[in-house]
């Protein structure tokens, strides 16, 4: 019984499409974590960060071009057959033969599928049970998500893997797919998702990695990789003061370059830094307009790092280190 | 994970379901099924040297294969071509035939157009069927989907031409008892040349569709890539014209043809016309075709729609 198990490890994953040189293209460019059983894992970064490359290496359906898998003991892809009645999976763009009905797709996954459970059990776990009797091609968008969510659900699996498993539901079949994860969670199944919406992976995940270009560039607990971020402090300077003459010591300021009198304060301790500007402030009777002090969130680390991409590239790399990936 | 904290939660669970209704997905079981046991090793080592697959495997391919009926009885098209056109071809063999001096080689008439119908049936009901099936569930990302289960490669290509292949040996069948019994060809004289030939066919038919779907884009595009086994079947494997009445040379190099050994398995096993290394040759024909398409089919069958 031991809770801190580890059911995925992979280390130096690679992955890399087409000829080695120009011509090719490495999606995955050297990635190492873990996921423990029975914690919700994501993985988020921009359109082309390697998520789906990452996933599909997990889940064995292709071969990493280097590197080591390792998903409840098994090679996922030499040992599929071990290791398939044993995880289920939601892919991003999966399909079912249009002119079954939901019932008819549903039993024959549940079929090819070990110990499955009833067909009306895992139609019901989705909320698709009311759609029970209609043709496949005439659900919307977000009910084919969710039939497809349904027969990841159907072997029982130990560890689930979601593709972006609520991108283009409705608000309310999203917030249900979310409590489904939880419910799954509480139930000891261990879930990997990807997913773009960051509160998603604030509010469902344990642990999160966030991908740019082929690495996990930060990783940790929510809590973990927002601290791992400055907390900022926004204003504009009266007119005849500049950056130079706020107090020493509240932090690196960066003024912005096509207004020299707006500033802005990365801060490692907002709120002492925040009272020594105030207090600053208060002294020399100076009144910061458009005063803004947030803490650090997670999609301000998201946007930083999806800035840097859009930038210099391997500017980021000062967070190449994992923030409490072992912790 | 304690067991006693898993019940705790599933009990946890099932409060939740009294209070909100069955749609909640609280209200069902949530906690994932224990690891399977492994399978015992005697009765698995057993099964592999005779090469036959497991219940399981057998299992997966016969739900693929139901729900592969149900979609080929909701197509309407493809069933009325699998129903209709091979007898319909047969039928065109027939009049045909009349015209040529079958006496000469020793085949009836109705000899001629009920093997050659068997023939048809391969290519109508099982070749280009099953194409269409492939070329169908790979567009709308089904393969891509049955491919993350437990099936392996060769049960989703083998479940989903199932039913093709089980409708092809029905009416094979019914052609057999159809010339036996009203055309008075006769029992057949070899039985077993003769189900080696009914077996080996849909086999080869089925694994020549996934090599040619796999050059085949849309399901309308599988009429013009289906063509040329078509018409090199029909008129070189001895379906319409026995090789028998062409010049030897030319009947030397047909004998080479993928659906010519089929042919000649079941006309000679059914007339008693082949020797024993006719039978031999027929087969590793036969063979070295099946071995052929499994290198092609494991080579060039996307998965994926093409992007």
């Amino acid at each position: 019984m031991n809770e801190r198990e580890n059911v995925i490890e992979v280390t130096g994953l690679r992955r890399r499409y087409g000829p080695a040189g120009p011509d090719g293209f490495e999606a995955v460019r050297g990635m190492d974590f873990t996921v423990r059983r029975g914690e919700v894992f994501a993985l988020l970064g921009t359109n082309g960060a390697g998520k789906t490359s990452t996933v599909e290496l997990l889940e064995g359906l292709a071969a990493p071009t280097d590197g080591r898998i390792r998903v409840l003991g098994h090679d996922p892809y030499r040992e599929r057959a071990l290791v398939r009645p044993r995880i289920g999976i939601m892919l991003q763009e999966g399909g079912f033969p249009s002119d079954l009905t939901v019932t008819e797709t549903a039993r024959m996954w549940a079929g090819c599928t070990t110990g499955a459970r009833p067909v009306g059990e895992a139609l019901e776990m989705v909320g698709l049970e009311h759609r029970a009797k209609v043709r496949v091609k005439q659900l919307s968008g977000g009910e084919r998500r969710r039939l497809d969510l349904a027969m990841a659900l159907v072997g029982r699996p130990e560890i689930l893997f979601l593709d972006e498993p609520t991108t283009g539901l409705d608000p309310e079949a999203r917030q249900r797919t979310r409590e489904l994860v939880r419910a799954l969670r509480a139930g000891g199944t261990t879930v990997v998702l990807t997913t773009h919406y960051l509160e998603e992976a604030e509010t469902l995940a344990d642990r999160l990695a966030i991908m740019r270009a082929g690495r996990i560039v930060l990783a940790g607990t929510p809590d973990e990789v927002r601290a791992a971020q400055p907390s900022r402090i926004r204003f504009t300077l009266p007119a005849g003061l500049d950056a130079g003459e706020l107090p020493a010591g509240i932090g690196e300021v960066v003024p912005d370059p096509t207004d020299p009198r707006t500033v802005e304060v990365r801060s490692r301790s907002l709120q002492r830094d925040l009272t020594d500007l105030l207090l600053w402030a208060r002294e020399r009777d100076v009144e910061l307009t458009g005063l803004d002090a947030r803490s650090a969130s997670l999609e301000e680390a998201f946007l930083r790092i999806a800035e840097s991409d859009a930038g210099a590239g391997e500017a980021g790399a000062t967070h190449a280190e994992p923030v409490g990936a072992g912790a | 994970m304690t067991v006693s904290s898993r019940a705790t939660d599933t009990r946890t669970a099932d409060t939740r379901a009294a209070t909100t209704g069955p749609a909640a997905p609280g209200g069902h079981d949530t906690t994932p099924a224990p690891p399977p046991a492994p399978p015992k090793a005697g009765a698995r080592t057993a099964r592999r040297l005779l090469g036959l697959p497991d219940p399981a495997a057998l299992r997966r391919m016969g739900s693929i294969g139901r729900a592969e009926l149900t979609l080929l009885l909701r197509n309407r098209t493809a069933l009325m071509m699998a129903l209709i056109m091979p007898f319909f071809m047969a039928a065109a063999t027939y009049s045909v035939s009349r015209e040529m001096d079958l006496a000469e080689v020793g085949l009836s008439v109705g000899a001629l157009v009920i093997t050659g119908g068997i023939g048809m049936i391969l290519l109508f009901v099982v070749y280009s069927n099953v194409i269409s099936v492939y070329v169908a569930r790979r567009e709308e990302r089904v393969l891509k989907r049955l491919r993350t289960g437990e099936l392996s490669d060769g049960e989703v290509l083998a479940g989903a031409a199932l039913p093709s292949a089980v409708l092809a040996l029905a009416q094979c069948l019914l052609l057999v008892g159809i010339g036996t019994a009203a055309l008075d060809i006769g029992f057949p004289e070899q039985p077993v040349t003769l189900l080696l030939g009914l077996l080996l066919g849909p086999a080869l038919m089925v694994l020549l569709a996934a090599v040619t779907a796999a050059f085949t884009r849309t399901v309308e595009s599988a009429q013009i890539t289906a063509l040329p086994l078509f018409m090199v079947s029909a008129f070189a494997s001895g379906l319409i014209v026995p090789l028998e009445t062409l010049p030897d040379t030319m009947a030397d190099i047909f004998r080479f043809l993928p659906m010519t050994p089929v042919i000649e398995l079941v006309r000679g096993g059914w007339l008693g016309t082949l020797e024993g290394t006719d039978v031999l040759r027929a087969l590793a024909i036969a063979l070295v075709w099946t071995g052929v398409a499994v290198f092609a089919v494991r080579r060039w069958f996307r998965w994926d729609p093409r992007a």
